[in-house]
């Protein structure tokens, strides 16, 4: 089963989309962060990672950029979570390596929806 | 796939409560002409956290709030926007109104509207002064719509899509995405390999082909357009209408005018007898649709849950651990026992015992959370108060790690507030005033947490005026609290700013005059079984000392006897116990009698009268008087001995069985009888010597004797 790593700073944000990915049959790992994510990508066979762009430590960019210098996340998907008003937000995402992104506020199918489109 | 948002609900609640906090804390450390990037990034932060979430979960109010803080904050972050100190003030209330509208949501009900509505105009009005370009884009926007909507009908999309030689390097795949226009309708692609280089020039991760893509069927431009959403700006792509001749066409068109009937065709006169019918329609079914998430969060606002340390945890399953293997060993042991076998007895209960402490203990931690929960709010109120009163007072907070637990922390919140307004207000003198006593402008107030004994230990500290100990006794004797002939230590008198009925400011003043009186403040802090004092040096200052127990779950309780029954004294509140000599019992004329303690009168109560059991001795000189406190007034409790002082672990009644009065709970003891805890104010009540009867006896006593 397809393994994804979901990352972000809030956790009831974290929190939904694990329990939608696990009901949905995915394996999920969680990070609060982008440094936390990069250790954990690090050790993990992972097949997408999920990402919110505002976070402590290390943001959603900076992970994209990190994770894209790994040679097993040469060609991983990357979905950003974004808000609407981060407009520009998505355009640095998409030159740091981001596959794509998935707007916030979203629901449960919404998510499931787009993960589908990069999982097929 | 349906999931239900609101079990995240109170993760959610949390998360934006601790947000608000980190605004706060950063909001009033911020200097806004010395500006702070990290500090702005924090908040920035915590705003778009509760943005995020209160939109995925529904919180639609909080969510558009949030919205106008977190423009203006992204553009301060990107030093668009200059902030002023009035924009920290309004940054500061929003904060306030955020924190209303979360509790508000957390308790079901729905959201204020009118002063989050005020605040965003506040916003809007700044963020409008800075860029009137906004409107002309959402216009823009529009017009874009509109074209979108004409070419809908169309019969199918001829596209040419050329990606940037990088979309591998970002995850994408074209093959993902014809896959998903195939969804759509009929798909046919062609591939255009003219670009590709020569093999030596090739780049392995490198895409270097162009598609021509004819799409057939009711795609409309959205859903085409969604499947190139993330590729769109870097590629070359256009998608145009297909055109396969007039029947299709006006095939499209006639759909298209039956579908959008209503919306766009009809003449003016139509749509406004249309406009009435369906307002009346539509308004039920909102007034539905709000009723009922509202019954749903109500159900389920009530179960809080507690955040604790990963660590907390695990040294408690490392415990249980321990105990499974001593239970092991032990049942090993008792399987086949003979007496030799006696010291590995005695050695296994020992580590029994150990074991269950360690986890009585680790389950005690799981509650205890770090006082500064509490004392977080209060460089914001110090902040604002003394604004409010043109004082200038800096905030210590000591002790700030020092752990509590969580129930006690909760019920501490409102007396130290109460304290700490009424130190800004009463304490700390006005800058005018204390440059005139030679002190520095700046008065200061401490707040200290530590812990002593059992006990944790509060402190108020301020270097204001001190009490007034004049005033406070001429109030008390107008008060009707003491006499003048009384002669009291200051410490008596300072202690009378606790009696009920007592308040020395002149007028109520909008900060500390909030119809509650210090005497509240330790009736709260009682029913925690914890005490409040105070001590004061004229011209210095101020120390409000409050000691309350580490947790509620367990007390320090004096076991007595009656009978043959043991009951439990809160240790707390009891004041002395003395041996009564006839010549102290006095006997007031409705039959009740008094004890004369020095120069006070406390009623009598026997616990064998009240509880309806038999005691050793139903007279009072054989017995011993346990003066009690409690509700504000003292009781002398007749029983018959004093047995051993021990911490003792609180069980409810009322969950076990049902309230009592007179009794505030149950324990077992070591020899395994329960025995049932006193419950002081339950007991005046229970005797029926209530205070106003109480003192009308005495002063018609006094008048007697005199």
């Amino acid at each position: 089963m397809a393994t994804i790593l979901a990352v972000d700073d809030s956790a009831s944000m974290r929190q939904m989309v694990t329990f939608t990915l696990k009901g949905a049959g995915f394996d999920v790992i969680e990070a609060g962060d982008g440094q936390e994510a990069l250790e954990k990508a690090k050790g993990a066979n992972i097949d997408l990672v999920l990402s919110d762009v505002n976070m402590p430590v290390m943001d959603g960019i900076e992970l994209v950029k990190n994770l894209r210098t790994l040679p097993d996340y040469k060609f991983t998907p990357i979905l950003m979570l974004t808000t609407e008003s981060a407009g520009d937000k998505k355009s640095e995402g998409k030159e740091a390596g981001a596959t794509g992104w998935l707007v916030k506020p979203f629901n449960p199918d919404q998510l499931l929806a787009t993960i589908k489109k990069v999982m097929g | 796939m349906s999931v239900d948002l609101s079990q995240f609900h109170q993760v959610f609640f949390e998360e934006s409560n601790e947000g608000l906090d980190i605004m706060e804390a950063a909001l009033l450390e911020l200097d806004p002409d010395n500006l702070d990037s990290e500090r702005i990034d924090e908040i920035f932060r915590a705003a778009h956290s509760i943005k995020g979430g209160s939109g995925t979960f529904g919180f639609q109010q909080i969510a558009d709030f949030t919205h106008v803080v977190e423009t203006l904050l992204d553009l301060i972050r990107s030093d668009q926007f200059k902030i002023l100190a009035e924009h920290v003030d309004l940054f500061l209330r929003s904060v306030d109104c955020l924190r209303t509208m979360v509790t508000q949501s957390e308790q079901g009900e729905e959201c204020e509207t009118e002063l989050s509505n005020s605040l965003k105009s506040e916003f809007e009005d700044i963020l409008n002064g800075r860029e009137s370009g906004a409107s002309a884009e959402t216009q823009n926007g529009g017009e874009v719509d509109a074209n979108d909507g004409q070419s809908d009908g169309a019969r199918g999309w001829q596209i040419f899509f050329r990606p940037s030689t990088d979309i591998l390097r970002t995850g994408n795949e074209s093959v993902r995405m014809f896959r998903e226009l195939a969804e759509l309708g009929d798909l046919e692609v062609d591939v255009d390999a003219s670009d590709v280089p020569q093999l030596d020039d090739i780049e392995a991760d490198a895409c270097y082909l162009a598609w021509n893509i004819s799409l057939f069927g009711e795609a409309t431009k959205e859903q085409v357009d969604e499947v190139f959403e993330w590729v769109v700006d870097d590629s070359e792509l256009t998608i145009e209408a297909i055109d396969i001749g007039g029947v299709g066409l006006a095939e499209a068109s006639s759909s298209n005018t039956s579908e959008d009937a209503t919306s766009s065709a009809k003449p003016a006169p139509v749509v406004a007898e249309f406009a009435p019918s369906q307002v009346v329609a539509e308004k039920p079914q909102t007034t539905a649709a709000k009723a009922e998430p509202k019954a749903k969060r109500e159900a389920k606002a009530e179960s809080a849950s507690i955040r604790v340390g990963t660590d907390k945890v695990d040294s408690l399953i490392n415990m249980v651990g321990e105990l499974v293997i001593t239970q092991s060993m032990l049942g090993e042991l008792g399987r086949n026992f003979t007496v030799d076998k006696l010291p590995r007895l005695m050695e296994g209960l020992e580590q029994l015992n150990n074991h269950t402490r360690e986890l009585q203990e680790s389950v005690m931690r799981i509650r205890m959370l770090p006082i500064s929960f509490a004392f977080s709010r209060f460089p914001r109120l110090v902040h604002d108060t003394s604004k409010q009163l043109g004082k200038h007072v800096e905030l210590e907070l000591m002790g700030e790690q020092t752990e509590l637990d969580k129930t006690v922390m909760e019920r501490i919140g409102d007396p130290l507030v109460h304290l700490v307004r009424n130190s800004l207000d009463h304490g700390i003198e006005s800058p005018e005033a204390r440059v005139a006593a030679g002190k520095d402008e700046m008065g200061k107030i401490t707040l200290n947490a530590f812990h002593q004994g059992g006990n944790i230990m509060i402190q108020i500290i301020d270097d204001g005026a001190g009490l007034n100990r004049d005033r406070i006794l001429e109030k008390a004797i107008d008060n009707g609290l003491v006499k003048a002939s009384d002669n009291l230590s200051d410490e008596q008198i300072y202690d009378l700013i606790f009696k009920p009925g007592f308040s020395t400011a002149a007028e109520i003043t909008d900060i500390s005059g909030r119809g509650v009186g210090m005497d509240v403040v330790r009736r709260n802090i009682q029913e925690l079984n914890g005490s409040v004092e105070v001590e004061s040096q004229s011209g210095k200052g101020s120390t409000f000392t409050i000691r309350l127990p580490l947790t509620l779950a367990i007390l320090d309780g004096q076991l007595i006897r009656v009978g043959s029954d043991v009951f439990i004294f809160p240790l707390v509140s009891i004041v002395e116990s003395i041996q009564s000599y006839d010549q102290m019992i006095h006997r007031v004329s409705s039959g009740c009698e008094v004890l004369r303690l020095r120069d006070e009168y406390v009623p009598i109560v026997r616990l064998w009268d009240i509880f309806s059991i038999k005691p050793d001795s139903e007279k009072l000189e054989d017995g011993l008087l346990v003066v009690v406190e409690g509700d504000n007034m003292k009781i002398a409790v007749l029983v018959d001995d004093l047995l051993a002082q021990q911490q003792v672990v609180i069980k409810s009644l009322q969950e076990n069985y049902r309230s009592v009065d007179g009794i505030s709970g149950a324990t077992i003891l070591g020899d395994g009888t329960v025995s049932l805890i006193l419950d002081i104010g339950g007991l005046i009540k229970l005797s029926g010597v209530s205070r106003a009867e109480y003192k009308k006896h005495v002063n018609e006593d006094d008048s007697a004797a005199a």
